[in-house]
């Protein structure tokens, strides 16, 4: 045999073995990948939480069992503020973003000459690097030389403190991520939009219904199941906002925006706490979990319902 | 009837107009400053009409030498997107095939997961392993980002395509992976673009990762114009001059190739 065909032959058995064990071996990498880097981290975040442990090479962890849990869930005020504030800020921008988005794709269906232009441009926003856009609204919203305050005093009204005073630091980080992501729910509803029957459309037009009730009684039931879907993906992303937040106020002033997700990087890798970290990236991690879940299931059952 | 139809149709375009200059307009006061001085930037009488300077961005490729971290966000987008592919397409294309759907749940959950549960385990590992401030850390860090995005959006293409083109193959003598290969993987060239831009994007703009991960020698472009934020007295147009570098090449590319992007950026959500 010459080396030639010995090579082609032992290409050839190969290819069997590929070809018999298919399934595992495009699998596979991929969840090994997963494995190592997801599964054993969780694994490992979830060991490290019943420890106490800065990270020193002088001092071994030491083990704590509940001890983390205890003191966020009823000794740390710093935590449950956080968790408060999550949820303020993901709400807030949710509602926001539903409403304008929804509505902003039907104005934009109705235009069809320029509809292609229209979401292009309407799509930057959203790839734009969140940190480069934190930068740029905190030109804007800067006291004395933003232009948020010189549209105020145009307008003839007070100027404010905008990310530099408590009440409106989590406000105004919402203006920033309702400008960043309304494109999205608004793109998800608008290919919804072109998926609706319109033997409806028709018969509600013979039946002489104005554009409002059509949209009241017609699109807007349509589209429940795409609205829907929208807003769960984008509330899950919500809940995780740290770039914007932590390029615009680091979770000030005082501890006035501080989300989950930044206090946890704060006691991670400022205090170096990382049991406590450990703990309390648990309880987000399952809050997250739960969250999806029930999402999931309320849309389930309106599924069935429809 | 008609007169209140063209006036509708005006009414129309004024809202869309009003839109449009609302969303576009933060990125048009991003160029703005970015050729503005530090004195025009700090009065209000130049906002629209200034002598542009290119000193800001002078300052920000010589003096704190952005070419040495467009590089690594470079290197690490586009390595975390080929390995990112070459695990992911045919992971994602064994799930749509044989229906794998509980592989297809564990992917989606890595989506959900917050990725700061990772940074600990991560630091330590990668400490311990004298990893922190190398490509190798950072590549796979974002490749966790991009990696369960391509599988996402890969197993929604190849569930559209017809799987009698393998079956054909098959019967012409090809094997299965063969199929793949000379196939499927043309067939889904579409697919693949739009996971692969995303993917780049995704690594390019990601800020937590990096942040911890890397050192000043692999420091990737959002922290690095982040950084520029941290000294004492606010640049502001030096600031605004980074955020052009860093957002320009996305925002090209996007323009470029805007239908892949809605397509990724939409995947999913539609069918329900």
């Amino acid at each position: 045999m010459s080396s030639i065909n010995r090579l082609e032959y032992a290409f050839g058995k190969f290819n069997l073995f590929v070809e018999r064990h298919v399934r595992t071996i495009f699998i596979l990498p991929a969840v090994l990948f997963v494995l190592v880097m997801i599964v054993f981290p969780i694994g490992y975040t979830f060991y490290l939480s019943f420890f106490e442990w800065s990270m020193s090479g002088v001092a071994k962890p030491k083990w704590v069992f509940f001890e983390n849990y205890k003191t966020l869930l009823f000794e740390d005020a710093r935590f449950w503020s956080a968790v408060w504030r999550t949820f303020y800020f993901t709400i807030f921008a949710l509602v926001l973003e539903v409403v304008l988005g929804v509505a902003i794709a039907v104005l934009l269906d109705r235009n069809h000459r320029a509809k292609n232009l229209v979401k292009t441009l309407f799509m930057l926003p959203m790839v734009a690097t969140p940190v480069a856009i934190g930068l740029v609204w905190l030109l804007i919203y800067e006291p004395t030389i933003g232009l948020a305050n010189q549209i105020l005093k145009w307008v003839g009204l007070e100027p404010q403190l905008w990310i530099g005073s408590k009440s409106q630091a989590i406000p105004s980080l919402v203006l920033v991520d309702v400008w960043q992501w309304t494109p999205m729910i608004a793109l998800i509803v608008m290919a919804g939009l072109t998926t609706l029957p319109q033997e409806n459309y028709e018969a509600a037009e013979i039946d002489g219904a104005s554009s409002w009730q059509t949209f009241w009684s017609i699109t807007l039931p349509l589209l429940r199941p795409t609205i829907f879907a929208a807003a769960l993906l984008r509330s899950i992303d919500a809940l995780k906002t740290f770039d914007i937040i932590y390029t615009m106020t680091q979770g000030g002033p005082g501890f006035a925006s501080e989300t989950l997700n930044i206090y946890g990087y704060h006691l991670g890798f400022q205090y170096f706490q990382l049991g406590k970290t450990s703990a309390l990236l648990m309880l987000f991690f399952l809050l997250i979990l739960v969250i999806s879940f029930v999402i999931i299931k309320i849309r389930q059952r309106l599924e069935v319902y429809n | 009837m008609k007169a209140k139809k063209l006036w509708f149709g005006r009414l129309n375009l004024f809202l869309v107009i009003v839109v449009i200059a609302a969303f576009l307009f933060p990125f048009f006061w991003m160029i703005l400053a970015s050729f503005k001085t530090q004195a025009q930037i700090m009065s209000n009488e130049h906002f629209l009409f200034f002598k542009p300077t290119l000193k800001n961005f002078y300052s920000v490729f010589e003096e704190h030498n952005f070419l040495r971290y467009i590089w690594n966000s470079f290197v690490v987008a586009f390595f975390s997107t080929l390995f990112g592919l070459i695990l992911g397409l045919p992971a994602a294309y064994a799930i749509a095939k044989f229906k794998q759907h509980g592989l297809g749940l564990i992917i989606l959950i890595a989506r959900i997961i917050p990725g700061i549960s990772f940074m600990i385990p991560w630091f330590i590992i990668f400490s311990n392993l004298g990893l922190i401030n190398t490509y190798t850390a950072l590549i796979l860090s974002h490749m966790l980002v991009g990696l369960p995005f391509i599988i996402w959006v890969m197993i929604s293409f190849y569930e559209t395509l017809p799987m009698e083109l393998e079956e054909a193959a098959r019967v012409d003598g090809c094997t299965i992976q063969g199929a793949f290969v000379r196939i499927m993987m043309p067939l889904s060239t579409p697919g693949i673009i739009t996971a692969s831009i995303l993917s780049f994007i995704f690594s390019w703009n990601n800020f937590m990762f990096s942040l911890v991960l890397a050192g000043d020698r692999t420091k990737t472009l959002p922290i690095a114009v982040f950084n520029f934020m941290s000294y004492s007295e606010i640049n502001w147009g030096g600031l605004m001059a980074a955020a052009v570098v860093i957002t320009l090449p996305i925002l090209i590319i996007s323009l470029a190739l805007q239908k892949y992007i809605i397509s990724g950026m939409t995947v999913g959500a539609v069918k329900g």
